[in-house]
C-alpha cells in the first residue's frame, strides 16, 4: 500500500489532537520514527480483503447484564482526595473558555 | 524447614506454614531482609510495604492459630505489579503522571490476592502504562534481569519477573498486551502465563489496550503458577468482558504433567529467520523431550501470524490513544503549568507533555492517526480484518493439534540500553506472543533451557484455546519435571548475576 510520508506539520497536527505540548526537538523525532512505523504496519493492508469482518473483541460475550442493586460511591471526599486541586468541595479547574 | 526461606517455592512455603515449622511473618520478613539486601542492584520494585506486610503476615498467623479456614497460599507472599490499584499503597504505572498517586480502591485482583491470604510485599517497576519490552520506559529508571545485570528483565512486567528470578518474592502479578508476562518471565528463566482473555478480571488494572490486557501469574515452578492462576482469576461482575465461566483446573492439570497421546502443533511461521540459533536450538530439542514423553509432534502453518504484529502495533496504539485521554490533569494525577492564564485545554496539553514518556506519546500519537479519519479504513479496520485472520488461523491449527508450541521470544535478553532508541526493534520482541494476545486464548512460557552462545534462559511457550488453560499446564509440568531430571535441578540454579556463583 502507496503511503505518503509523515510529515512533521502532521506530527504537529496529531499532537494537537491528543493534547501533547511536543517540543521542536520532538516532533523532529517523532516524524521520522512514525514514518518508520507507519510504514511497517501498514502491511495489514496485504491481507486484509474485502468481505473480512473485523474483530474488535476476541472472546465476545453479549448482554452483560448486573443485579440492579445500590452500591454506596466511594463519596466526595475520597474522590476529590487526590485531586490536583479542589475548592469548596468540587474539582478546581483552570479556565475553560478563551478570553477573546 | 531446610534451606533459605527465600529459595522455596509458594507451595512449599505454604505446605511449611500449614504444617506450622514456620510462620507467615518470618517467611515475609525473609522476604523483606531479601529485598533489603538485593534490590539496590535489581531495583525490581517501586514501592516496598514493608510495615503493611508484616501486619497482613500477622493477620494470617492469628487466622491459623485461631483455626480459621485458610486458602491454599495464605501467608506467601507476592510482588505486585503496579498496574493495579490498592488503597493502601501508591499506584504508578510507571509513569510520572500518576507518581504519588494513592488509589480510592483496590482492584479486583487485588482484592482476590488479599482474600487468598497472599502477603503483598510492594509494587513492581514496570514499562509505562506497560508499554515496552524491557522496563527502559519506566520514569523511574530500569529493572535489571537477575542473570546478568546489565540487561533487561523484559517487559512490560519486568519489576514481577526480576523480583521472582531475584528471590525476593516466590510469586508475583503481570499483566499480557502482546507479551508483557511470558517475555519477561522467558527472559528471566522463570513461568510467565497470559490466561485466556476475560479469565482474570481487568476492573482496577489501569488500562492500555482494553480488548487484549489480561492479568496473570509469574513464579518459578509451573505449579506456583496455576495455584496463583487460580487465586486471581474468575467472573467479575465489576469487568464486562469478564467471562462467567469456571475457572480451568490449571492446578490439577499443573500436578498431572502428562503429555501421552497429545498433540502438540509446532508452528511454522513461529521460528527460523529472525530467531536467535540457541533459541531454535533449545527449542527444537524441548519439541523432540514431549516426543519422547509420548506426545504426537504435528507441524502446521498459521500463514496470517506474520501479519500479526503489524496489527497489534495499530490496534494496542488506537485503544491506548483511547485509554489514556483520561489523564486530563483535573481530577487525579500530575497538574503542570496551571499558572492562572493558560486554559484548561493548554494546561492538560502541558501536564500530558510533561507526565508521559517518549514511548507512550508515540503510541499515542500512532493511536490517533490510525483513527483518524481518512485513515481509520486503511489501518486500524484492516488490522481488526486481521485480527479475524490470525482467530481463524488458530481454530484451524487447533483441529489438528492439541496445543500449539514456539519459542517464547525470538532472543534472549538484550542488554540494557541496546534497543532504547530503536522502537521496532524493541517492538520484535513480542513477535511470537502477540498472536495469542490479538486472538485472546491461552499462553504459557516455561523455561527451557539456556543459548550456547551466551548462557541466558530461553523460554517455550505452549499455546492452548480459549478457555482450555489447564492444557498449557499440563505440557509445561510435563517439560519442567523432564528437564529438571536431565539437568538434576531446577534451571535458576544455575543464575550467578546477583549471588555470585550458582548453587
Amino acid at each position: 500500500m502507496a503511503c505518503m510520508p509523515i510529515t512533521r506539520e502532521e506530527v504537529a497536527h496529531l499532537a494537537r489532537l491528543a493534547r501533547l505540548s511536543l517540543t521542536e526537538e520532538e516532533l523532529d523525532r517523532y516524524a521520522g520514527q512514525l514514518d518508520v512505523i507507519i510504514s511497517s504496519v501498514a502491511r495489514v493492508g496485504e491481507v486484509a480483503a474485502d468481505g473480512i469482518p473485523p474483530t474488535s473483541q476476541a472472546v465476545p460475550v453479549t448482554n452483560v447484564f448486573r443485579d440492579d442493586v445500590i452500591v454506596p460511591p466511594i463519596g466526595a471526599a475520597a474522590a476529590l482526595d487526590q485531586a490536583p486541586a479542589a475548592e469548596a468541595g468540587q474539582f478546581r479547574v483552570p479556565r475553560i473558555l478563551a478570553e477573546d | 524447614m531446610d534451606g533459605e526461606l527465600t529459595r522455596q517455592t509458594a507451595a512449599g512455603l505454604a505446605a511449611a506454614m500449614a504444617a506450622g515449622e514456620v510462620s507467615a511473618v518470618e517467611v515475609t520478613q525473609a522476604h523483606l531482609d531479601r529485598i533489603t539486601a538485593v534490590d539496590g542492584r535489581v531495583k525490581a520494585f517501586l514501592h516496598v510495604a514493608a510495615e503493611r506486610a508484616l501486619a497482613a503476615a500477622r493477620a494470617v498467623d492469628d487466622q491459623r492459630a485461631a483455626g480459621a479456614p485458610l486458602g491454599p497460599l495464605a501467608g506467601v507472599p507476592i510482588a505486585h505489579k503496579d498496574v493495579f490499584t490498592t488503597a493502601d499503597m501508591p499506584t504508578t504505572c510507571g509513569s510520572k503522571i500518576l507518581e504519588g498517586w494513592q488509589p480510592p480502591y483496590d482492584a479486583t485482583v487485588t482484592r482476590r490476592l488479599r482474600e487468598a491470604g497472599l502477603v503483598i510485599l510492594g509494587k513492581t517497576n514496570m514499562d509505562e502504562f506497560a508499554m515496552g519490552s524491557s522496563t527502559e520506559n519506566s520514569a523511574y529508571g530500569p529493572s535489571h534481569n537477575p542473570w546478568d545485570l546489565d540487561r533487561v528483565p523484559g517487559g512490560s512486567s519486568g519489576g514481577s519477573s526480576a523480583a521472582v528470578t531475584a528471590f525476593e518474592a516466590p510469586l508475583a502479578t503481570g499483566t499480557d498486551t502482546g507479551g508483557s508476562i511470558r517475555q519477561p518471565g522467558a527472559v528471566c528463566g522463570i513461568v510467565g502465563v497470559k490466561p485466556t482473555y476475560g479469565g482474570s478480571s481487568r476492573y482496577g488494572l489501569v488500562a492500555f489496550a482494553s480488548s487484549l490486557d489480561t492479568p496473570g501469574p509469574l513464579a518459578r515452578t509451573v505449579l506456583d503458577a496455576a495455584l496463583l492462576h487460580e487465586a486471581m482469576s474468575g467472573h467479575d461482575p465489576c469487568d464486562s468482558t469478564s467471562l462467567d465461566a469456571a475457572v480451568p483446573p490449571v492446578v490439577a492439570a499443573a500436578r498431572q504433567a502428562d503429555v501421552s497421546g497429545l498433540r502438540v502443533g509446532v508452528v511454522t511461521e513461529l521460528g527460523g529467520e529472525g530467531y536467535q540459533p540457541g533459541v531454535m536450538q533449545r527449542f527444537t530439542e524441548t519439541v523432540e523431550l514431549l516426543e519422547s514423553l509420548g506426545a504426537k509432534i504435528v507441524e502446521l502453518s498459521c500463514p496470517h501470524f506474520a501479519y500479526a504484529l503489524p496489527a497489534y502495533y495499530l490496534i494496542a496504539p488506537s485503544e491506548a490513544s483511547s485509554n489514556l485521554a483520561r489523564f486530563d490533569a483535573m481530577r487525579y494525577g500530575l497538574r503542570a503549568g496551571d499558572d492562572g492564564v493558560r486554559s484548561a485545554e493548554e494546561v492538560m496539553s502541558v501536564t500530558r507533555a510533561a507526565g508521559f514518556g517518549a514511548e507512550v506519546k508515540r503510541r499515542i500519537m500512532l493511536g490517533t492517526y490510525a483513527l483518524s479519519s481518512g485513515y481509520y479504513d486503511a489501518y486500524y479496520g484492516k488490522a481488526q480484518q486481521v485480527r479475524t485472520l490470525v482467530i481463524r488461523d488458530f481454530e484451524a491449527a487447533f483441529e489438528q493439534a492439541d496445543v500449539l508450541v514456539s519459542p517464547s521470544t525470538p532472543t534472549t535478553a538484550f542488554r540494557i540500553g541496546e534497543r532504547a532508541d530503536d522502537p521496532m526493534a524493541m517492538y520484535l520482541a513480542d513477535l511470537a506472543t502477540i498472536p495469542s494476545d490479538l486472538a485472546g486464548n491461552a499462553a504459557l512460557s516455561v523455561p527451557c533451557g539456556l543459548a550456547p552462545e551466551d548462557g541466558l534462559p530461553v523460554g517455550f511457550q505452549i499455546m492452548a484455546p480459549v478457555l482450555a488453560d489447564d492444557r498449557m499446564y499440563r505440557v509445561g509440568a510435563a517439560v519442567e519435571a523432564a528437564l529438571q531430571r536431565r539437568w538434576g535441578h531446577p534451571l535458576i540454579d544455575e543464575a550467578r548475576g546477583l549471588d555470585g556463583a550458582g548453587r
